[in-house]
């Protein structure tokens, strides 16, 4: 038995294979004849391949193109337009045409270089607000657009002739890098006519359905089997299929493993980043400032290829009014091909980009109509039973004041706020505050509808529980998590809790490892699972028990119109962010960092603090460090020297609080975290920022350089 | 051009003959097998490829072989053979300072430089002493503890 309730931490069960450096990645991995796989790219943003012109190769090495590939030559994802190799036209710088492949590493440099291109030039389009014009012709579609989606609430356009004020503001975000430490790579192994597929991935299953596609194979001659990934953060979600296949091609192909590990260059400049956007907002206000419509328009910059960016746009969209009741409201958006390298999954999934955007704009219309913004946004904020923007309910409780009451006593927000805004002597410092929220799991009745997860747990005949799932840990330390939820529901201790990293061939397809979706959903039918289990413990021998996902009857969701509970539950947090600007070279320093959060239940306290801790540090490198942009459609920071992510250096502790509010579809009442942590950091410093400089920020990263030109121009917006 | 180039890896008397300007980390991964030193980007930047030569922590990546001939060099297979290894690894487990792992080895590599010439460090240190070391799970603040941890744990041993 656990002398342990489900929050009190445990000692994580990979532990010991990850501080001896004793467990292997896919890049410690060697078998018998293993060759390697290097990728040629285009190096033109946008062309026609007129020729690729291969030297006389040594024995023993290959090429691969889009010749071998057996099935359709496209990865599955929502669209089929996205080779696994370039056809005739290439549409992004590192777009892959063909792999060099053979058994060594410097020769397969060599042949690299000694191949050349050539290519007819079309005019790209690398500018988001040119895409629409389409010069050069479309890349996607009639008119460049991935998608494109509007929904309303209220009644906007009668209201708007009828307010006191409008305001307008535009919001900008750049490209944000995963960094994981480990870079992207996996080995293909073919063996009597099936392939097995070993990588680094969030998503076994949709690997495998991207080969099927690729391969035109019948699913049973095709195994992915995940092995220990060193950091993930969305970034191993969509782009894995890619390579997943150029090993299958190459395995095939060549008859020996071949790995594909990429460099970090290499993984830096092509594969997936978050979506930049463009916000804009128009706000109806009565006279005392107050909201009364809003009407925003939002596009993200999609890349080259559709990828999720259609899924990421709805996050962005059902989140554009973060925790606030608009009455009256209006969201168009859409998202864009540009001949730049296409953006996809991160942690948060489009969220990020929305809570500046409207955390921004609440501080700017407080300040407006002169009231402290916390108490303007209090205002508007929602409270239960309220509508969201899509129409839906929040049908539990909100937590926020009592969070905002936390989070004021831990930071001495309130006092803090005044003395900066009105003692401006005191130094350049200055104090911000975020409210967000984030909708836990797939958007409306995907998991209903397009998941449909499966989960299995099995009692072997020696009485030890075996966890079947296709999540994947990726650091977020989801075979503990797991191990708990099954372990405590059993009242077994955790040592006879066997959850090993998932291989199709053994694995039910429980759902992708996103969306904060995987201990809210795939935990809950594991503790029913578990409870059905434990009804049947005196069988003899062998127990198996199968759980499918049941959409809960009260989550109503019109996909055609966007209307209803965009999500089946909400997390919540609130952020302070204290900082102190240089006057001279506006450099930021952090003097201190609150964050309350709302996740229902911790289901191990010390993990989700890992989680917190892990997420606001990315969330402030995406606010403050990390720039990356691209020129001609080549992204400039290809390597960790140049993209600068936060070090042990650059920011002070984060200190953390949860209030506790169980969530009853979840195993112990707990909802999603892992996104939700990343929010709230970018607005809450760069609000903390706009106080100490006086001044209005209107785009991130806010790099020293921005601070200068605002200062020097004057208002940016 | 190859060179038959000697040192001491762990303890043990090696002799390669190898071009030796190979890089460290492509000899003790490739040659020797030790996985537990990690490439994270080529570029002596992350740390995930940090060993101990001389006892100064260097990043492998950017270590050609030929400059560390005759020199001893500590990775993490060896150095958890120690007391020390152990007092830090418990202290990592119980601050929740894993994630993924992949910069694990070279924190833990680190860490035992940074002691080995100051056994009580203070916060500021230590995050001084893991600036070269990228993490980006943790935020760094479960690591320090874990750290200023093991320097109390492990009193004496350093």
């Amino acid at each position: 038995m656990n002398n342990f309730t489900i929050s009190d931490s445990v000692n994580k069960v990979d532990n010991q294979e990850k501080i001896s450096g004793s467990v292997k990645y896919i890049g410690d991995m060697v078998t018998e004849g293993m060759l390697y796989g290097r990728t040629l790219r285009s190096t033109k943003a946008r062309a026609t391949i007129v020729a690729v012109n291969i030297p006389v190769l040594p024995v023993g090495y290959y090429i691969v193109d889009k010749d071998d590939v057996p099935g359709k030559n496209r990865v599955k994802y929502l669209e089929d337009d996205q080779p696994f190799f370039a056809d005739q036209m290439v549409n992004y710088i590192g777009e892959p045409i063909l792999l060099v492949v053979g058994p060594d590493r410097h020769i397969i440099k060599k042949i690299l270089e000694a191949i050349t291109l050539v290519y007819r030039d079309i005019d790209p389009v690398l500018v988001l607000e040119e895409s629409e014009q389409c010069p050069g012709g479309a890349i996607f579609g009639e008119n460049n657009c991935f998608a494109q989606y509007d929904f309303a609430k209220g009644a906007a356009a009668e209201v708007f002739p009828t307010v006191a004020d409008i305001v307008l503001e535009e919001y900008r975000t750049g490209y944000q890098e995963h960094a994981y430490l480990e870079t992207q790579g996996m080995i293909g192994v073919v063996q009597e006519g099936k392939v097995s597929i070993y990588g680094s991935m969030q998503c076994p299953y949709y690997v495998k359905n991207a080969l099927i596609q690729g391969l035109g194979w019948d699913e049973s001659r095709i195994r992915i089997v995940q092995v220990t990934v060193g950091g993930a953060f969305g970034g191993k979600e969509d782009y894995p299929s890619i390579i997943a296949g150029h090993v299958a091609f190459a395995a095939i192909k060549t008859g020996c493993p071949v790995a594909i590990i990429y460099e970090r260059g290499e993984d830096m400049c092509v594969t997936t980043k978050r979506h930049p956007s463009i916000v804009k907002f128009k706000t109806g206000v009565d006279k005392a400032g107050n909201i009364k419509a809003m009407a925003v328009d939002i596009i993200l910059d999609g890349g080259a290829y559709a990828g999720l960016s259609a899924v990421v746009l709805q996050r962005t969209l059902f989140n554009i009014t973060g925790v606030y009741n608009i009455p009256n409201l209006v969201v168009n958006g859409k998202v864009m091909a540009t001949n730049t390298v296409p953006n996809g999954a991160f942690r948060g999934f489009g969220a990020p980009q929305a809570c500046f955007a409207v955390e921004m704009h609440m501080d700017n219309l407080a300040k407006r109509c002169g009231v402290e913004s916390l108490e303007y946004k209090q205002r508007h904020m929602v409270q239960q039973g309220d509508t969201t923007s899509t129409g839906g309910s929040f049908v539990h409780e909100v937590k926020l004041p009592e969070m905002i009451a936390m989070v004021d006593e831990m930071s001495g927000y309130t006092n803090k706020c005044k003395a900066y805004a009105t003692r401006r002597e005191i130094g350049r410092k200055g104090i911000g505050i975020s409210l967000f929220l984030h909708g836990c799991g797939f958007t409306g009745s995907g998991e209903r509808d397009h998941i449909k997860a499966e989960v299995k747990l099995v009692r072997d005949a020696r009485g030890d529980v075996e966890i079947l799932v296709a999540n994947v840990d990726m650091g977020q330390g989801l075979k503990t998590t797991l191990t708990k939820i099954v372990g405590t529901t059993l009242g077994l201790s955790l040592e006879r809790i066997i959850c090993v990293d998932p291989d199709t061939d053994r694995v039910p397809d429980s759902g992708p490892t996103v969306a904060s979706r995987t201990i809210m959903i795939v935990g809950k039918l594991l503790a029913d699972a578990a409870v059905e289990m434990k009804e049947r413990w005196l069988e003899d021998g062998r127990i198996e028990v199968t759980k499918k996902y049941q959409h809960p009857t009260r989550i109503q969701w019109d996909e055609k119109n966007f209307h209803g509970d965009a999500y089946p539950a909400y997390s919540w947090g609130v952020n302070v962010v204290e900082v102190e600007v240089d006057p001279l070279t506006f450099a930021v320093d952090v003097l201190g960092v609150w964050t309350v959060f709302d996740i229902g239940v911790p289901i191990d306290n010390r993990i989700i603090q890992g989680q917190i801790e892990g997420g606001v540090l990315q969330g402030l490198g995406y606010g403050g460090l990390e720039v990356m942009d691209q020129h001609d459609g080549k992204i400039r920071q290809g390597n960790l020297t140049n993209y600068m992510i936060p070090t042990s250096m650059d920011f002070s502790k984060v200190h953390s609080k949860l209030v506790n509010n169980p969530y009853e579809n979840g195993p112990f009442g707990a909802k999603g975290a892992g996104e939700l942590t990343l929010i709230g950091a970018a607005p809450a410093y760069a609000a903390a920022v706009s106080q100490a400089l006086n001044i209005h920020i209107a785009r991130i990263p806010i790099t020293p350089e921005y601070l200068m030109e605002v200062i020097e121009h004057g208002k940016d917006n | 051009m190859e060179k038959t180039i000697k040192f001491i890896l762990n303890g043990n008397h090696m002799e390669l003959t190898v071009n030796p300007l190979k890089r460290l980390v492509d000899v003790l991964r490739e040659d020797c097998g030790l996985t537990g030193v990690k490439e994270g980007c080529g570029e002596g930047e992350c740390g995930a490829c940090s060993v101990l030569v001389g006892g100064k922590l260097v990043n492998s990546c950017i270590t050609p072989l030929g400059t560390v001939a005759s020199a001893s060099i500590i990775t993490i297979e060896g150095f958890r053979e120690t007391a020390r290894y152990q007092v830090l690894a418990d202290a990592f487990a119980q601050a929740g300072a894993v994630q993924c792992g992949y910069c694990t080895p070279g924190m833990l590599m680190a860490a035992e430089a940074l002691l080995q010439g100051n056994s009580v460090p203070t916060e500021e240190e230590i995050r001084e002493a893991l600036s070269g070391n990228l993490c980006r799970c943790t935020g760094y603040s479960m690591i320090v503890d874990a750290i200023l941890h093991a320097a109390k744990a492990g009193e004496g041993l350093w």
